[in-house]
């Protein structure tokens, strides 16, 4: 080896890979690309890793995706059904739904495929979820984030409109009465609604056309646009690098952890397939979606227990919430407040959380990057509101599953509505308060730790008879670990008057800015981490207790 | 035989013989004829009535009233037939433990016999639905596919698809039908308890009846097969999307925090 770099004309013996490498950096630039991001060094958390489960879920959406696709038949023409399954042979069904009869029972494998499609579906948007409610309680959303929070988001959406027409798909009677549903929200519009029906259905209910329809948006459209969201999504990672949580050596300017090459690609393969064996067990032991059992769809059937999948919970639960409302205005039209109302609901609060980022930073006007992650009991307004959220969220799912709860715990189903529809606006309210008031405790317990240090749970009497308990000073890192935050200040108003002593002109808005700043910010809203001069007064010797 | 002729024209013989003959006529009749047998059934049966007719009066008047007319409390039993009481004391609704939304389930007070006997006393009130035969009720003989078609246009709606059970306003419900004996489906149908509606013969016809049974045990019995795995209650996606929620979530987050507590500085130390 050592000759080959002193005679320049060896060169041509170099080992197949480094040949293979020169070629490809020829054409493609490989070299650079892979100087520039081979060391780009993630940082280890657990939480950092839910974003992946997501991709890894993605993945395993698209490869057994296409599996299914060789198999299934998109279409609603009618068929007398003469496959394996014995209760069902003999009655008439939609190809589609024959065809998912068949990938079930008559395809080699179909049926652990398709379960692990829908875990795997399942899975995906609860990751999504999971990730998001992580940037959100660390405030990683924060600047130069926020344009990856909105292809994040938009992500979001998209999952669950890609997960709601593939739901569709199979035309059995559950996934029918779902489709039935969605035309009542469309029909539910004013003015627009009849027109979309007919647009999107291609005529009257149901029709021909939506399960081809569906099928387009479900395999092509929606996957498509979603990966190419993933992969501006991943592009500005690495552009912005990994967040990290401050720590001695972790500062606003740098990442501590580990190289993407060979530590990361290793991690992250081994958690790809470990992603994979936990939703193939899965599919593998749990039933999911059993299509068999549930009949074709047909409009004049319908079954209870007829719920969407868990991501539309929340807006089935704003619908069962909601008192059945109805106007007819003059002129024979109907205003539909049963449904309009929740329907606006649901994506009036999607919109909320897509530009959360951009309100934060008009009300902190801060114009700092900020790379450390922050601990959700250091932003108490900020975490009670997720949490509030997140309240109101779990009520509108439990509403959006009245009758199982009912059946299953012996509850009537009236009662439980009544309490959702209560706990709707209540609970958040409550769930706001109290966790700001744990985040608040939280953060006066890491001020007591600073300042006096750890209880050693050692009582020791004094000579003059007083028992006090040994404190144990926290180590120079974890010091410097709960105090690395910065604490924003409440916005001011400013002088009333200018230097001429004329009255000053203030905005509203701006009005409003410092009223919520105050708010977020305030004295109430959070306890001043302790200074190093606090610090060193009370570390100075005299006995603190 | 000197006998019989010196004495066959005593005054007497034709008497004799009338009585033989009557006797032997009387004595077919009593062998032969049917009207005897419907006697003996019929005491047996007055019996019955007169047994359940006791048990009634401990058991059941004290809401559905003396004579079954029924009361504040109770709805009257005249023209419920035998099968209403055979699957409202059969499956242990009641006698009723405590006025409620709805009767329970609980365990069956009365033996068998005693159920006939109250059946048979109910039945004597008025004309109703009788406890139907073994063969109307047997899965073996339906068509599970028909049936299936009959359940999602019937019955699915309160019940599920599968018949899991489902929930009705103000803490009623439909109750699950796993397991249950084919013969309480059947009765159910026929009498129509509680909340539910009664699907006489003349809108459902027996082999109709016959083929949801036969659908039932084909999809929601402790041996039915079930090849997707674990059936998860079958409730649909409400139970799918919490087992997603906790076990699916719940270990890919300890696969994660496994993964990144597993660090290369980690193993170092």
């Amino acid at each position: 080896m050592s000759t080959a770099t002193k005679d320049p004309k060896t060169r041509g013996k170099a080992p197949a890979g480094e040949k293979i490498a020169d070629w490809a950096d020829g054409r493609v630039g490989l070299y650079s690309l892979a100087k520039a991001n081979m060391r780009k060094i993630f940082p280890d958390h657990w939480s950092f890793l839910l974003g992946e489960i997501c991709l890894y879920s993605f993945i395993i959406l698209i490869l057994t995706g296409v599996y299914l696709t060789m198999f299934f038949v998109p279409s609603m023409a009618e068929v007398e059904y003469h496959g394996s399954y014995v209760p069902m042979q003999g009655v008439m069904m939609t190809e589609a739904y024959a065809s998912t009869l068949d990938i079930s029972f008559d395809v080699r494998g179909g049926l652990l495929v398709r379960q692990i499609h829908h875990w795997a579906a399942l899975i995906f948007v609860v990751g999504i979820m999971f990730h998001m409610m992580r940037v959100f309680f660390t405030g990683s959303f924060r600047k130069p984030r926020e344009i990856n929070w909105l292809f994040g988001w938009t992500l979001f959406i998209l999952a669950v409109f890609t997960g709601l027409t593939g739901y569709s798909l199979p035309d059995d009677l559950l996934s029918g009465t779902g489709i039935r549903f969605m035309e009542g929200a469309i029909l539910s519009m004013p003015v627009v609604g009849t027109y979309i029906q007919m647009f999107l259905f291609g005529g009257e209910f149901p029709g021909h056309d939506i399960i081809p329809r569906f099928f387009v948006i479900h395999v092509l459209l929606l996957p498509g646009i979603m990966l190419g969201l993933v992969a501006a999504h991943l592009i500005l990672i690495i552009y912005h690098k990994h967040t990290h949580f401050a720590g001695p050596g972790r500062t606003n300017d740098n990442v501590v952890g580990m190289p993407f090459l060979p530590i990361y690609m290793a991690k992250a393969g081994g958690f790809f397939f470990l992603v994979f064996g936990v939703i193939a067990a899965i599919a593998a032991t749990a039933t999911i979606n059993p299509v068999w059992v549930l009949g074709p769809y047909r409009p004049d059937q319908v079954s209870t227990n007829a719920q969407p999948d868990w991501y539309l919970g929340f807006s089935e639960g704003l619908v069962r919430m909601m008192p059945g409302w109805e106007w007819v205005i003059p002129g024979g039209y109907t205003l539909n407040f049963g449904l309009m109302i929740p329907l606006a609901v649901f994506p009036g609060v999607l919109v909320l959380i897509g530009l959360y980022p951009f309100f934060e930073s008009w009300l902190t006007r801060d114009n700092r990057e900020h790379h450390i992650a922050q601990r959700p009991r250091n932003a108490p307004t900020r975490t009670g509101l997720g949490v509030a959220w997140l309240v109101a969220y779990g009520v509108a799912l439990v509403a959006g599953g009245n009758d199982v709860w009912a059946v299953n715990f012996n509850l009537s189903i009236n009662a439980i509505t009544w309490v959702c529809r209560i706990g709707f606006f209540v609970f958040p309210v409550v769930a706001f308060v109290i966790t700001r008031r744990i985040c608040l405790g939280l953060q006066r317990r890491d001020r007591e730790k600073v300042l006096h240090g750890r209880e050693t749970g050692v009582i020791k009497r004094l000579p003059h008879g007083e028992f006090v308990e040994v404190h144990e000073p926290l180590p120079r890192e974890a010091l410097y670990t709960l105090t690395a935050h910065d604490q924003d200040r409440p916005a001011e108003l400013g002088p009333e008057t200018d230097e001429n002593g004329v009255r000053r002109k203030v905005s509203p808005l701006e009005r409003l800015r410092v009223k919520i700043s105050r708010g977020y910010f305030g004295e109430q809203a959070q306890i001043p981490k302790p200074t190093s001069e606090e610090y060193r007064e009370i570390t100075s010797g005299h006995g603190h207790h | 035989m000197k006998k019989l002729s010196v004495r066959r024209r005593h005054p007497l013989a034709a008497l004799v013989v009338l009585l033989l003959a009557l006797a032997a006529t009387g004595g077919l009749y009593a062998t032969l004829a049917p009207a005897d047998e419907a006697q003996a059934e019929a005491s047996a049966q007055s019996l019955a009535i007169e047994e359940g007719k006791k048990l009634y009066d401990v058991g059941c008047s004290s809401c559905h009233g003396s004579g079954g007319q029924g009361s504040s409390d109770g709805p009257s039993l005249t023209g419920v037939g035998a099968a209403a009481v055979d699957f409202q004391v059969g499956t242990g609704r009641m006698p009723l433990q405590q006025p409620g939304p709805q009767a329970e389930e609980k365990p069956v007070v009365y033996t068998q016999a005693e159920i006939d006997q109250l059946a048979a006393y109910v039945a004597s009130l008025g004309p109703g639905p009788s406890v139907p035969n073994e063969s109307a009720y047997d899965p073996s003989a339906g068509d599970a596919a028909r049936g299936g078609e009959l359940f999602r246009t019937n019955c699915s709606q309160c019940h599920n698809f599968t018949g899991q059970g489902g929930a009705l306003t103000h803490g009623k419900e439909a109750p699950a039908l796993d397991n249950v004996d084919p013969r309480y489906i059947y009765e159910a149908m026929v009498t129509g308890p509680a909340s539910m509606p009664s699907f006489p013969n003349s809108t459902l016809p027996e082999e109709e009846k016959q083929d949801i049974i036969a659908w039932l045990h084909a999809v929601n019995t402790a041996d039915s097969p079930s090849p997707g795995g674990l059936g998860l209650g079958g409730f649909g996606p409400v139970s799918e999307g919490l087992f997603a929620w906790t076990f699916g979530m719940g270990a890919l987050i300890a696969v994660a925090v496994w993964i990144g507590a597993r660090t290369a500085k980690a193993r170092k130390s």
